[in-house]
């Protein structure tokens, strides 16, 4: 026993002589500009997060082990109070393959307003409605590069739940999801093991990606139920789903095209979505070193109004300006319009850095003209300013 | 026939001894030919950069970044920069195949999206990191990326130095003309001066401090470059390069961006 607990003593003491410590501590204040639409919601906020990784190498590289974790405590928003594994990862590089088993998170596509072929990580929707803060998923993952193409093969055992707010959330659905009372539809629920297989491939200035995924729906159905005080709140239910998705980028001159489309189909529907567009950048406006870029993008959805998410049929049209100086400062503002009821939302993000460590951002978000049957009438009252100070190390 | 043959040799006799059927163009070209040459054959190498960025009011800001070039035969070379400093972009990875005149093809790790972005490489005049040198500055040097044109011999420093200009054959540079300092021994860039699309100039590029490697190869250890239009400057301090160090294409894959340390 006692040389069992030296040897840890010793294992812990050369991984963490091996490792790197990165990562950063940031505090965040938000205030609501009007007063809130569902009883015990809050008016302003504040929100501290912690995210440190720790990572190493051996074997010359072709070993290496991550942990990251994601940590944030909330003044008022007990749903948003939570921790996550992001990654605890060991990767074993072997000639063309690379293994990758345990928790991890990755992102799939292209496009910038919606991000329909990213479907292995389950969303974090407590750290932002845009769906690109996401949960760790256990998985066992095989890459294989060939000369045609890269392939990726996973095994995706243990499902995640999405997050949820609380009913002093912002930003929240009117009734309150309930996320005790999460159902799924096959019988080994969040054990139910799923796969996806995905291949990759660049053609000079078009990269392609063509995915397949079959297992747990990572969005739920929201259904009404009660609470254990019986009072109604909407209860998450993880569907079984299979999906093929492509993505596609073509960059030519200022020009870069994206697109995703995705097939899915599940018990409650079957459906095609896309989302289609692209940046067009000017570079160096006004005889400046400040780089200038439209992005113009569309999204459709085939099934019913009440059935589709958000952008069933909406128009983004968003700016960016990547300003070049040494604070690396840029403004993005993005505009999304439903063609079909012209409910608004307007985000509008700056950031830069001061010093060597610290970075602020400045976010404003806006919800105009919401039509009282859209999805985003539960956010029409949930204008907000918040400023984010992060120490990064 | 026969009494134009002694007159051909003759010409051919004279011409190479005298050089005047060598317009300064071709001379210009031949140089940069023989650099390119000179530095043919290095493989790969590793390396760490400083980069100190500095404003007109002497405030400065720091970046660490690792380097590793892959050289590849008949195309611009493969590189991966890594970014240690400033801690917010930590992680963060650049990886570019230079082509000649074509954009090169380029793709962005973003450690806090995990996403792997390929971004458009048309602007090569664009500021690197927020520094006075612009993307094509520090882009690998292909013979087609110009046209030549020798001026003149003279001693800078303790070597001799062949002085020419060059001509962005790129359409989309940001010059339209250099004018580059090389020794005559080694093909050392000690000195470049940028003028910018209004013919004025620009910058001044002053590398110094070279060393050796391979007992063939020259590289410098600084690499100072002044904006005489914002008084913004940066200075590069090359270290712990390393040569034939076994990288392969394996290595820049932009799939594998992510998992790099």
């Amino acid at each position: 026993m006692r040389y069992a607990v030296a040897g840890l003593g010793l294992l812990l003491i050369s991984v963490s002589a091996a490792a790197e410590f990165s990562g950063n501590v940031a505090a965040e204040a938000a205030i609501f500009s009007e007063s809130p639409q569902f009883e015990d919601q809050f008016d302003d906020n504040f929100t501290f997060s912690f995210q440190p990784k720790w990572d190493g190498e051996w074997n010359d590289g072709d070993d290496l082990w991550s942990l990251e974790l994601f940590l944030r405590a909330d003044d008022k928003d007990a749903g948003r109070e939570h921790a996550d594994i992001r990654e605890a990862l060991w990767l074993h590089v072997d000639g063309d393959n690379e293994w990758r088993i345990g928790i991890n998170t990755m992102f799939w596509g292209v496009t910038e307003s919606r991000h329909l072929v990213d479907v292995i990580n389950q969303i974090d929707r407590v750290e932002g409605i845009d769906g690109e803060d996401k949960l760790g998923q256990p998985m066992i993952h095989l890459k294989r590069y060939q000369d045609w193409g890269v392939l990726d093969f996973l095994l995706l055992p243990g499902f995640r739940e999405r997050t949820f707010q609380e009913k002093e959330g912002r930003l929240r659905t009117p009734l309150v999801v309930d996320t005790d009372q999460a159902e799924y539809e096959s019988s080994e629920e969040e054990r139910h093991i799923d796969y996806a297989l995905r291949f990759s491939q660049t053609y000079g200035d078009l990269d392609l990606g063509i995915s397949w995924f079959k297992g747990t729906s990572r969005d739920p159905v929201l259904l009404p139920g009660f609470d254990d005080q019986g009072n109604p709140v909407l209860t998450p239910f993880y569907e079984q789903m299979t999906q093929a998705g492509v993505d596609a980028q073509l960059i030519y001159e200022n020009w870069i095209w994206r697109l995703e489309f995705i097939r899915r189909e599940a018990e409650s529907n079957d459906y095609d979505a896309y989302t289609a567009g692209f940046e067009y950048t000017f570079y160096g406006i006004l005889e400046s070193v400040v780089d200038l870029g439209w992005l113009l993008e569309y999204s459709a959805d085939s099934r019913p109004d009440d059935e589709a998410d958000i952008l069933n049929n909406d128009v983004f049209l968003g700016t960016r300006f990547a300003f070049n100086d040494a604070q690396s400062s840029e403004i993005l503002a993005g505009f999304f319009i439903d063609a079909d009821n012209q409910s608004r939302s307007f985000r509008v993000e700056g950031n830069r850095r001061f010093g060597e460590s610290w970075k602020g951002t400045l976010e404003l978000q806006t919800f105009s003209d919401i039509d009282p049957d859209d999805l985003l009438a539960a956010l029409e009252r949930d204008d907000f300013v918040l400023l984010e100070m992060a120490y990064y190390f | 026939m026969f009494k134009l043959k002694p007159l051909i040799l003759l010409l051919s006799i004279t011409v190479p001894a005298t050089g005047l059927a060598q317009s300064p163009e071709q001379k210009g070209l031949e140089i940069a030919q023989a650099a390119k040459a000179y530095d043919k054959g290095f493989t790969d190498n590793t390396a760490n950069m400083v980069m100190t960025l500095k404003n007109k009011s002497g405030q400065t800001s720091r970046r660490l970044i690792r380097i590793r070039t892959l050289e590849v035969e008949g195309d611009g070379d493969k590189s991966l920069s890594i970014f240690d400093e400033p801690a917010d972009v930590k992680g963060t990875k650049m990886l570019t195949y230079s082509h000649g005149l074509e954009p090169d093809d380029q793709w962005l790790y973003l450690p806090a999206l995990k996403k792997v972005k390929r971004i458009s490489s048309r602007n090569k005049s664009g500021p690197f990191m927020g520094s006075t040198f612009a993307f094509e500055d520090l882009g690998s040097q292909e013979v087609e990326k110009y046209t030549y044109k020798y001026l003149r011999n003279e001693p800078c420093g303790e070597m001799n130095c062949y002085v020419m200009e060059r001509y962005p054959a790129y359409r989309f540079s940001g010059y339209t003309r250099q004018v580059a300092w090389l020794d005559t021994e080694g093909y050392r860039v000690i000195k470049v001066e940028y003028y910018d699309r209004k013919k004025s100039l620009l910058k001044t590029l002053v590398a110094s401090d070279f060393q050796q490697y391979l007992g063939h190869y020259w590289r410098p250890g600084l690499m100072d470059m002044v904006n005489h239009q914002t008084g913004k400057s940066t200075l590069l301090e090359w270290k712990d390069y390393e040569f034939k160090t076994g990288l392969t294409d394996r290595d820049f894959r932009s799939q594998t961006l992510k998992r790099i340390k």
